[in-house]
């Protein structure tokens, strides 16, 4: 995939099966790494497939990927929360995400964020005691149009207030057992070529 | 596949779509797909099924239309008779769509309501990059193809040396969309002047705007021309290698970019020897992770990179020295939208749109207290009123005007008083504001000037890389003395301390978020010190979004 140690990956392709011994733990990100030839550039790939593949990024996996692209480890955790994307703690099992953009924030979009902040007493960026919930805040799906917007699990609902907010949340967290929020989504993006 | 080639695949393309007897055009930009645009696209495939054989009948995928929030959109073309545009199509409605167009006659159809292409959101706006959006599949090269699409890369290989290129676009006076408004033909050649023993050509697609959404549905309604655009300036540049970064928001866009990506490599559009030449160029795609200063040009390149996107100072630009030190031209995605137009119909043509500084067209997203949001394409120089009261249709439930942001956390508040001003690079930065990437938010009397400036400042501060100083520590002081002027603890000694560290900022942050993170703030003070004033010695707030202490 990447451009600059193209070269370099050529020659080293006999070392790099060598080098993934992660265990089946990490296989799935073994074979991005491997796809990717090993490069040191392709550090924010590999860390995004783990993300999507784990649900969050732990310290084994983050040594892992450092010994295995030859990078310092404190190079990787700087990457790694450097961007809003990655999440060094786990999630809950369903994710509230409330935009905040700018065209959300004038149809009202903090009182959003603050009444459900409240109703499921959890601040935004953070899970619910329960591991049922994680709120957090988005600037701009690119939806606009349809201000204010929520995704809820993925999906993205437009025209909110804050009582249709709550609703569907309540709604899709009712019949969740306690403590199911360990093995979060498992999505299989990760083999897609991006 | 060679220029005749590609004229023929034109021509097959053209034919099959003229087969139909009816085609129903789906709009499957994001807004309307998340409106339950995709559900609708289904029933009408459903709906089609064994009515007239089902063979003369096309359901198909398309670019966004424009008016996002009356989606989802349907559009049934059937040739000789007049186009309908279906507003908030449901599931329940397609089969009496369907009916009305395949056998009753238009008129049956009365459920959803029709969207008029006479109404000044359509009749005042000038599409040319936008311009076959909404007739293009975007996950079919052919369906682009049909629209004259990669002919303009075809000129400039056979007809043009890199030379003539980059003098094409000078002439057409194109300036960059991403927000400064560089003249993108002078970027052109210094990328061509510089030395070096490879080069690359760069799309910003990070936008980071938060209000905006113009680049997002460029690159999933029309991905190729986006390509297109990149290819021509490889040619020009000398570079072989691309990359698209998309903001990590956008796994739509980056889906279509990659299949269209695909789909050029295998027709010999992109990849070696491209239409029969020798020139060769390949794109990839990197993802945004989440920050928004990637979309600063040096921190682009680092997180291209795989490193922290961290700005570096200028010079050198990248133009001198980018992608692991090789010389990198990087324009917006819009800027490179422009580009097939520019060597197709010739930069004088492209000159004819625009104001004397500021050519051609500039796309926005409309957005906030105005009755038709959506995605809109306007000539620059058109005035703020046209925007907002034409084609915008003014302020819903009888409000008043108040302001309107442009330019995002890097831009500010055009007041009601300078509604007709122009859209143009030079007067809006007289006003305080710029015309940014494209997102235009309108406001009305329920929004408070100074938690608007709250608004953005905490932005900043959220997504201050933190490398800088100023930018670092000044927006934290900003955000906490705009809290205070929110919540009536100010004094005008504040208001001075504040105004103090907006030329702090300008001066000496590191790179252009620091830079222009007091924008907002400047703009407002300028525009609505009374509500400032109010603030700070009424212990009021006119629009009562603050609350104040009693
Ligand atoms: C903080 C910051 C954020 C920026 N974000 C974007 C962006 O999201 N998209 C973009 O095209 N340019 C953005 N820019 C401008 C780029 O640095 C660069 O000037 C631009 O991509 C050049 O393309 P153009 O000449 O076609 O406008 C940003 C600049 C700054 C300082
Ligand atoms: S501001 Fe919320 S979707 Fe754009």
């Amino acid at each position: 995939m990447n451009f600059s140690a193209q070269k370099e990956s050529v020659s080293s392709s006999a070392q790099n099966e060598a080098r993934s011994d992660g265990g089946s733990r990490f296989k799935k990100i073994d074979r991005v790494m491997k796809r990717h030839g090993f490069q040191q550039d392709a550090l924010i790939e590999v860390l995004t497939s783990a993300q999507e593949s784990y649900g969050l990024l732990d310290e084994e996996l983050l040594a892992h990927v450092a010994q295995n692209l030859r990078l310092p480890l404190s190079w990787v955790y700087g990457v790694a929360t450097f961007y809003h994307f990655f999440s060094l703690a786990p999630k809950g099992s369903h994710q509230c995400v409330v935009c905040v953009g700018t065209a959300c924030y004038v149809e009202g979009a903090d009182q959003i964020q603050k009444d459900l902040e409240e109703r499921f007493q959890v601040s935004s960026g953070s899970t619910t005691a329960d591991g049922r919930l994680t709120l957090s805040r988005a600037r701009c799906l690119g939806s606009c149009g349809l201000a204010p917007v929520v995704v809820l699990d993925g999906e993205l609902m437009g025209q909110q207030t804050s009582r249709s907010a709550i609703a569907a949340i309540e709604d899709a967290i009712k019949d969740e057992p306690e403590e199911s929020h360990q093995e979060a989504e498992v999505t299989g993006s990760a083999e897609e070529e991006p | 596949m060679n220029r005749e080639e590609l004229e023929s695949l034109a021509l097959g393309e053209r034919e099959r779509a003229s087969r139909f007897s009816c085609r129903f055009l789906c709009c499957a930009g994001t807004p309307c797909l998340s409106a339950g645009g995709a559900a609708v696209r289904k029933a009408l495939e459903k709906a089609v099924e064994g009515k007239n054989g089902n063979s003369s009948v096309e359901v198909m995928g398309t670019g966004c239309v424009g008016p996002c929030s009356r989606g989802p959109l349907v559009t049934v073309v059937t040739p000789g008779e007049e186009e309908h545009t279906y507003e908030k199509v449901t599931p329940q409605a397609v089969p009496e769509i369907v009916e009305a167009h395949l056998e009753k006659g238009v008129e049956a159809a009365s459920v959803p309501s029709t969207v008029s292409r006479d109404s000044s959101f359509f009749t005042k706006q000038q599409k040319i990059v936008l311009e076959t959006s909404e007739r293009i599949d975007p996950e079919r090269l052919e369906s682009y193809v049909a629209q004259g699409g990669y002919s303009a890369l075809a000129r400039a290989l056979e007809d043009m040396t890199p030379e003539e290129v980059c003098e094409e676009l000078v002439t057409s006076g194109l300036r960059g969309r991403g927000g400064a408004g560089y003249p993108t033909g002078i970027k052109w050649k210094q990328v061509r002047g510089a030395q070096g023993e490879r080069k690359f050509v760069v799309a910003n697609g990070d936008e980071g705007d938060p209000g905006a959404y113009m680049d997002r549905t460029l690159m999933e309604s029309d991905p190729h021309r986006i390509l297109e655009g990149m290819a021509i300036a490889a040619y020009a540049v000398g570079a072989e290698q691309g990359f698209v970064y998309v903001r990590g928001e956008y796994p739509l866009a980056a889906e279509r970019l990659g299949k269209a990506i695909r789909a050029a490599e295998r027709q010999g559009l992109l990849g070696d020897d491209i239409l029969g030449s020798s020139f060769s160029f390949r794109i990839r795609i990197r993802m945004g992770a989440g920050a928004f200063v990637c979309g600063e040009e040096t921190a682009l390149m680092a997180s291209i990179m795989g490193r922290r996107g961290q700005p570096v100072p200028r010079p050198p630009y990248p133009a001198q020295r980018g992608l692991w030190n090789a010389p990198t031209l990087i324009n917006n995605v819009e800027t490179f939208g422009s580009v097939p137009p520019v060597i197709s119909r010739g930069g004088d043509w492209y000159s004819r749109w625009g104001t004397d500084k500021s050519k051609g067209t500039k796309i926005f997203a409309l957005a906030g207290k105005v009755c038709q949001t959506g995605l809109i394409e306007v000539p620059m120089g058109i005035t703020l009123r046209e925007i907002v009261f034409d084609i915008g249709g003014g302020i819903p439930g009888g409000g008043a005007f108040k302001a309107a942001q442009t330019g995002g956390p890097s831009g500010g508040c055009i007041p009601a008083s300078h509604l007709d001003t122009p859209m143009d690079y030079e007067s809006l930065q007289e006003l305080g504001s710029i015309i940014g990437s494209g997102g235009l938010i309108v406001m009305d009397e329920s929004s408070c000037m100074v938690d608007v400036a709250r608004f953005f400042m905490e932005f900043c501060m959220d997504e201050s890389c933190g490398k800088c100083t100023p930018c670092r520590s000044g927006t934290v002081q900003m955000v906490r003395l705009l809290e205070k002027i929110k919540g009536g603890r100010a004094s005008a000694h504040d208001l001075e301390k504040l105004e103090e560290l907006c030329e702090l900022l300008k001066a000496t942050s590191l790179c252009g978020l620091g830079q222009t993170a007091p924008n907002p703030v400047l703009s407002t003070i300028r525009h609505f010190r009374h509500e400032y004033e109010a603030h700070i010695e009424d212990r009021h707030c006119p629009a009562g979004v603050c609350s104040m202490p009693h």
